[in-house]
């Protein structure tokens, strides 16, 4: 490459003057931009990473079975024979499913043995550094000189955290979780098994757990920081006020009224899962896929994973900073979330005065 | 961890198809995608390189059915400059910000050697505004104003022969750098067949020459076919005009001439319609995707190089930027900054400290002179005083006894008077007299005027 310059004096950056929008005075075809988005979409598919976490029993194998009504572990009954998993291990399953002519590379996580231990002490930290582990690896293939046309997306888009139907309110182990990961990761929180609640008994569940995860300074998916225009808001806000959905599960067929429903057989009558009036299942379903799937994967790239970057970035500077090192831009929503540039900055602050003593 | 190979290996294997027995929904996913598109808008940068006077003010003007404001160039630039202007366009409801830069004085030199090189600076620079903004640690790519050049309109000249010099060598140093799609600019100045001919040459002479032009894509199915066939129109013969003409009961945008109409949009006079179709509605897309991921990487890559980074270090194994290099440079680079900056600082305190010296030395030197004046024009000044003291000293002196003599006169005067009146007292008087004769020889003439005194007369006696 050559180093020498020109003499020409034009900026190196286009100026973008305040220019009024110019009016077009006929047809251009601009618009045609958007069906070219599609094709291009349709084209390289879509990926879709989920984690669901929450104690054994609670129906979160049945329940990812249902939201992609298919068969995605190989059982859902759990197996007796083997023995309750004694660590808390991960597994991950990875599918490629088709619909329309859309394909999706969906990636599921699940948790066996999370909470189920008698001291359940730092649980988190292995969930935690799995999903720390799929930034790293992203992080590392960015920074490849020779990238990949299209870097493989591993990062966790969404965390259902499954909440136990006590009725009471959350428990101590759920806080501590959430408290950590809803600074990492997109966080879902659900009440599981909800059958075992009746409706009054699950709106006031529901509004204490609103109230402890404002307690707590929990901030959950949809983040109110991240709404970006009056539609937004008012679409989120109405989520919000239901979160969390309380679902119940099932990859059962039967015959009520002569329809084919998804539900659970009791001898009291059968639950269908995708009545409304029954659970919120369809809430969860239409959140997750239909409507706030790209802004899942959004906020995870543009704010969790630069959370991340940016404290890994500033870590791997072993050597100390001189003054002004770290570049305090104004705090952006996301700074407010996580914790790393805080750390970040108490850092910065503290280098200068080891290296003059 | 393993290797990334390895990951990337595993996870191939894992992936099963599944299918599902209901409908799940997500074939909204593409709305999804576009509506955020939508919120945040497009971006698109269009540089046009052209000799002056050529119509690429005015293509752009009806590509994009607006009038931009463009001031026309003078053709006496010392050199190339690139002008950038970025507007904000809005079709139904995609917001679109369209930046274009033109070429000013582009082939006006006489002598044209250095003429692509403010082109490829230009483009250089702005990948090297999004690297810069990519290697940040605290960065905002999703709210980046993305400057890179996404197409080049090189406007080749109606000449009927082949290519120019400086058209194949300013293609060749841009072809790896820029999407180029080559346009016969003013091709109402070229016959159907000649245009035949002119454009087999051009296409010979571009592979001929190794220049690498844009190829719209055909691996598409849904846009294969078009593509394809617009391949083989390339370059494309323009004609641009913003003014409207009526032919029929329409009113088409149209160049009048006495010898006919030239119509902008009609396929058998000129083949605008197809540079609309492929750059804007078929493959605006596409452009944008391979500047960012062949041109871009290919800087990127370059520029890592050059910086000393490497991917695979000692022992074939896998170095991360992290671990090594990103570091070391940035260190490498501040300590630069740094030295830079404190030898900045230095000289200009020298500089500063240079100036106060020489402003103390001009004031002093102005202080003494002043000083000089003043002792000067303070003597002359005693000096004239002395001298009027003397004056008027003198002028005293001579006053006093001008005085004393007038007295002693008029004294002499009366005293003669009365003695004429009495003998006894002529004695007196006629010493009197004699006195006064005396006193009035003493008196020179003038005085003698002046004090008006007759001698007295003898004859009193």
């Amino acid at each position: 490459m050559d180093e020498r310059r020109s003499l020409s004096p034009c900026s190196s950056r286009p100026s973008s003057p305040r220019t009024p929008p110019c009016e077009i005075l006929g047809s251009v075809g601009i618009e045609a931009v958007l069906d070219q988005l599609r094709i291009k979409a349709m084209k390289t598919g879509f990926e879709f990473n989920i984690m669901v976490v929450g104690q054994s029993g609670l129906g979160k194998s049945t329940m990812v079975n249902t939201l992609f009504k298919s068969k995605v572990w190989q059982s859902s009954l759990p197996n007796l024979e083997l023995p309750m998993p004694q660590t808390l291990e991960l597994h991950s399953v990875t599918h490629v499913i088709e619909e329309k002519g859309l394909k999706l590379k969906l990636t599921v996580t699940d948790t066996p043995g999370f909470g189920d231990q008698i001291n359940n002490d730092k649980c988190w930290d292995p969930i935690l550094s799995y999903i720390n582990q799929q930034y790293e690896q992203y992080l590392q293939e960015e920074l490849l000189i020779t990238r990949q046309r299209h870097i493989p997306d591993t990062r966790v888009h969404c965390c259902v955290y499954f909440v136990p139907p006590t009725g009471h309110c959350l428990r101590p182990l759920d806080i501590e979780f959430l408290r950590r990961l809803c600074r990492t990761v997109n966080v879902v929180p659900v009440i599981a098994r909800a059958d075992s609640l009746t409706i009054e008994e699950r709106d006031a569940f529901r509004s204490r757990i609103q109230q402890n995860l404002k307690t707590h300074c929990i901030d959950v998916y949809p983040q109110k920081c991240f709404d970006e225009d009056v539609n937004d808001q008012l679409l989120n806000s109405k989520i919000r006020e239901q979160i969390p959905f309380a679902v119940v599960g099932a990859d059962r067929e039967h015959l009520v009224n002569g329809r084919c429903v998804l539900g659970r057989k009791t001898k009291w009558g059968i639950i269908e899962v995708e009545n409304m009036a029954h659970c919120e299942f369809l809430l969860l379903r239409d959140l997750l896929i239909r409507s706030h799937l790209q802004d899942l994967k959004d906020i995870t790239h543009n704010v969790h994973y630069e959370n991340y970057r940016v404290l890994r970035l500033n870590e791997s500077h072993l050597l100390p900073r001189g003054p002004g090192w770290v570049n305090l831009a104004p705090a952006s929503p996301g700074q407010l979330m996580s914790p790393g540039p805080g750390k970040v900055r108490k850092r910065a602050n503290k280098d200068p005065r080891e290296d003059e003593c | 961890m393993a290797s990334l190979d390895e990951v990337r290996q595993l996870k191939k294997e894992q992936i099963r198809s599944l299918t599902m027995c209901g409908h799940v929904g997500f074939e909204s996913l593409p709305d999804q995608l576009v509506d955020r598109s939508i919120q945040q808008g497009f971006c698109f940068n269009i540089l046009c390189v052209g000799e002056t006077g050529i119509g690429k003010s005015t293509l752009i003007n009806t590509l994009f059915n607006t009038n931009f404001e463009e001031l026309e160039s003078s053709h006496f630039c010392p050199c190339v400059r690139l002008r950038a202007q970025t507007y904000e366009l809005q079709e139904s409801n995609v917001r679109l910000k369209l930046t274009i830069v033109n070429t000013v004085g582009f082939g006006d030199q006489i002598n044209k050697e250095e003429s692509y090189r403010p082109i490829v600076d230009y483009i250089d620079d702005q990948f090297e505004a999004y690297l810069q903004e990519e290697l940040k640690i605290k960065r905002a790519l999703f709210n980046y104003h993305d400057s890179r050049i996404h197409v080049c309109l090189y406007f080749i000249a109606p000449t009927g022969h082949s290519l120019r010099t400086l058209d194949l060598l300013t293609m060749k140093s841009l072809d790896s750098k820029v999407n180029i799609i080559p346009l016969i600019a003013k091709a109402d100045t070229i016959s159907k067949s000649e245009l035949q001919k002119f454009k087999m040459k051009l296409m010979s002479e571009l592979v001929l020459n190794g220049v690498q032009i844009y190829q719209f894509p055909t691996d598409d199915d849904t846009t294969a076919k078009i593509n394809g066939a617009m391949n083989g129109h390339l370059p494309f013969a323009v004609v641009g005009s913003m003014d409207e003409i009526q032919i029929g009961n329409k009113m088409v945008k149209a160049r009048q001439y006495p010898w006919g109409i030239v119509q902008v949009e009609n396929e058998n006079h000129c083949d605008f319609v197809k540079l609309r179709e492929m750059l804007i509605c078929t493959n605006m897309e596409d452009l944008r995707e391979q500047t960012h991921t062949r041109h871009y990487e290919l800087y990127r890559r370059c520029k890592l190089e050059q910086m000393g980074f490497v991917d695979v270090g000692p022992e074939n194994k896998p170095l991360s930027m992290l671990a090594t290099g990103l570091q070391e440079t940035y260190e490498a680079k501040r300590h630069e900054f740094y030295g830079e900056r404190l030898r900045k600082e230095e000289e200009m305190k020298q500089m500063f400290v240079q100036r106060v010296k020489e402003k103390e030395a001009i004031l002093k030197e102005a202080e003494r002179e002043l000083q000089a004046k003043f002792e000067h024009l303070k003597r002359i000044h005693q000096e004239e005083r002395m001298k009027l003291e003397e004056k008027r000293r003198m002028l005293e002196e001579e006053s006093i006894a001008f005085s004393k003599k007038k007295a002693t006169c008029d004294l002499f005067q009366s005293q003669s008077f009365m003695a004429s009146g009495s003998s006894i007292k002529k004695d007196k008087d006629r010493k009197k007299i004699d006195a006064a004769t005396a006193f009035c020889d003493c008196l020179t003439a003038k005085e003698r005027m002046r004090l008006c005194v007759t001698p007295p007369r003898k004859d009193l006696d």
